[in-house]
């Protein structure tokens, strides 16, 4: 009788205790990703692709198990393209909703805007945009690419395919100010010689004195490195004044798909150095562009902006599993072996413990008058070695600071 | 070289005068002579891009398409009168809320309707070199559309039946209504009006531009700008402010870049508007008696 009884306890303690352990992890609680990205206002167009990536990668990685057996919930917010709106829905997404990593942002504007923010936290922050570079921030990930593997291949190629004058239109904020400082210091290094910069502010869409300008200072190529909707009605209004002149960029094209939203020839003659464009044609990119297409049938062109933002998130996928925690202080110690990489479309890719930037396959494409593209050279794969160079040093000192060929950092 | 010089100020000139005017003149019935300030000027001007872009494709000659793009805003107008700004005359702050409100509707629906972009269409064939220089002759059409809306709009509304009453109807609603004009019909064809020119500026940009819902935005400025500085006589205010904001923008534009240009600009209208109140218009009007 009293064994019985015992052995009936035991039953029950080993039947409530299995469930107590499954009902644990069914309540393991979600990862919780929040993702500030613009699907509505002026940057939607680019915006869009970039929330269908973060969707796609979640929902592969939800399928096949999650991150350390934890499901990814993806918390979106919309900022419009506001600046002020990134930074309230930067507090909320870190303060209210707790999230456990802080993924986006478009504009460099809007990165710094976040930044400051972040920085207050220990919470890690993916910005997956290619930019002008030199953020040195310990809280900040950066999965785009950089001048040193933007600009320092690009420009020598079109110095030396097509002349030393180069013109420069640029967005006139924060990206193309440091972009044209960064265009400025190759052209010097190289002995060319930058014959015009004009900065054009945001929203203007007339460009009819520009193309004069262009043509009265007598480039042997353009340095296009305007930004948003309004200033690429540039190329369809120097396209129909005959200016026909060889163009170079970092972000158009693989970014802004113009040679999709203009009728050809308006892209003809454009170059770009890019990590990822779509018509890249291997068979992992194939693979994934099926799978994108297969989600997302209606997306006009998948660009880099949002091909890394699907990255970030095996990006944090690895880091997190390799340093079985989702602690900043944790996944930096993972970057800081130099073994944080993944296997992207593109190839493999790594970030650089030093800058916490990414490694890329870089080509070089260039855009034909009926809008095909053609890689015109392979450089294989560019660290992002700038930032190491002059200096910052994550591994050893936080700078959480944004250097240009201008600001470098103090030497101690 | 010399003319080659003259005619590209000139160029530069009719470039930014066609945009001022064009992207104006339906703001200056609606804002200038109705008195409704019409936040959904922009998508007007959106509509009558997006209308000309899918026409085209649908393989409609371009300049019909323009015109019926330019028809249809008008249409629209006509209804967004009737339905919405007919109920607020008297309530300028709240048809100021009810248009914004109604600009956001159409650029939030649009983009979940149409998407983020549409493809262009490119800019007509054509164009000429003098000097050094190589221009667009699509830009001088532009220009030859700005100055056929302002001789359009003087014969409307200084030499028709129905430019009289509407005119009449604008000062003195009750009044005219006694002596027997259907002022509720004039205010809704004014309206449309209105609506038709913005969409005839969205037409006429249309194969220039990216193509996005919010591309009326870029218009908005300059618009309300012009209007502001031509002053309530909208007839003989809206050209010579065009000429005079054109004329400035351009010199400082050429000389200094487009920042310098835009900030130039916005400066003259801060002038004008501390010097003479009442805009342009007051002073050519005295000057006229």
């Amino acid at each position: 009788m009293k064994s019985g009884h015992l052995f009936r306890a035991a039953f029950l303690g080993v039947v409530l205790g299995t469930a107590a352990l499954g009902a644990a992890r069914a309540a393991e609680p979600p990862l919780k990703v929040g993702l500030l990205e613009d699907v509505s206002g002026d940057l939607a167009f680019m915006g869009m692709p970039k929330l269908h990536g973060s969707q796609l990668a979640v929902e592969e990685i939800n399928k096949s198990g999650g991150i350390l057996g934890r499901q990814i919930e993806l918390i979106h917010l919309d900022p419009q393209g506001d600046n002020a709106r990134y930074q309230e829905f930067a507090r909320r997404l870190l303060s209210r909703d707790k999230v456990d990593v802080l993924i986006g942002g478009i504009t460099s504007a809007s990165r710094e805007a976040v930044r400051p923010i972040i920085d207050r936290t220990t919470t890690p922050y993916f910005y997956t945009n290619q930019y002008e570079g030199g953020v040195c921030d310990a809280s900040m990930i950066s999965m785009g690419a950089v001048p040193e593997q933007q600009f320092s291949t690009l420009i020598p190629w079109m110095v030396e395919k097509f002349g030393k004058k180069v013109y420069v239109i640029a967005a006139d904020y924060n990206f193309g100010q440091i972009s044209a400082e960064w265009n400025r210091k190759i052209m010097k290094d190289l002995g060319g010689e930058v014959v015009g910069e004009e900065f054009i502010p945001l929203g203007v869409s007339q460009f009819a004195q520009t193309i004069q300008n262009i043509q009265k200072a007598k480039p042997d190529w353009l340095l296009t490195i305007n930004v948003g909707a309004a200033q690429d009605s540039f190329f369809e209004q120097a396209a129909a004044a005959k200016l026909n002149l060889p163009m170079g960029s970092s972000i158009k094209v693989m970014l802004g798909f113009e040679h999709k939203r203009f009728k050809p020839p308006a892209l003809n003659n454009m170059h770009a150095t890019a990590n990822w464009f779509e018509e890249i044609d291997t068979p992992e990119a194939n693979d994934f562009k099926k799978r994108w297409h297969a989600k997302f049938p209606d997306e006009l062109y998948i660009n880099d902006m949002g091909y890394n933002a699907y990255n970030a998130l095996y990006m944090y996928k690895t880091l997190v599993e390799k340093a079985k925690s989702t602690k900043l202080e944790d996944m930096r110690k993972v970057i800081a072996t130099g073994d944080a990489c993944i296997d992207a479309p593109e190839g493999k890719v790594c970030i650089d413990p030093k800058s916490q930037h990414t490694s890329h396959r870089m080509r070089l494409i260039s855009v034909g008058p009926q809008h095909e593209v053609t890689v015109e050279k392979d450089y294989g794969t560019i660290k992002p070695y700038w930032l190491g160079d002059i200096g910052c040093d994550l591994t050893k000192k936080n700078d959480k600071d944004q250097y240009t060929p201008s600001h470098l950092p103090n030497k101690s | 070289m010399m003319s080659a010089e003259l005619f590209s100020v000139f160029y530069q000139f009719a470039d930014v005068f066609a945009f001022l005017i064009l992207s104006a003149a339906g703001l200056a019935i609606v804002f200038g002579m109705m008195g409704v300030i019409n936040m959904a000027h922009g998508e007007f001007i959106m509509c009558g891009a997006y209308v000309t872009v899918g026409l085209v494709k649908l393989g409609v000659p371009l300049a019909i398409a323009q015109g019926l793009a330019a028809v249809t805003a008008g249409l629209i107008g006509v209804a967004v009168e009737y339905l919405i700004v007919r109920r607020l005359y008297k309530r300028p702050l709240d048809s100021l809320l009810a248009t914004w409100g109604l600009s956001l509707i159409v650029t939030q629906s649009m983009l979940l309707i149409v998407g983020s972009s549409i493809t262009g269409i490119g800019t007509p064939e054509g164009s000429f070199a003098i000097g050094g220089y190589t221009f667009s002759t699509y830009r001088l059409v532009l220009f030859a559309c700005a100055v056929a809306v302002l001789i359009g709009l003087y014969v409307i509304f200084m030499k028709t039946r129905f430019g009289v009453m509407a005119r009449a109807t604008m000062q003195n609603a009750a009044m005219a209504k006694a002596l027997g004009a259907r002022t509720g019909r004039i205010y809704a064809i004014s309206f449309g009006i209105g609506a038709g020119l913005a969409g005839l500026c969205g037409a006429l940009y249309a194969p220039t531009m990216t193509l996005i819902p919010t591309m009326g935005a870029t218009f908005v400025v300059e618009s309300f700008v012009t209007v502001v500085v031509g002053g309530a006589n909208v007839l003989l205010g809206t050209a010579p402010a065009a000429v005079f904001l054109a004329m400035i923008r351009m010199a400082l534009n050429a000389s200094y870049g487009q920042i310098i240009g835009q900030i130039g600009m916005l400066f003259a209208v801060i002038l004008i508007i501390r010097v003479l109140p009442e805009g342009l218009s007051s002073v050519l009007v005295r000057r006229g008696r």
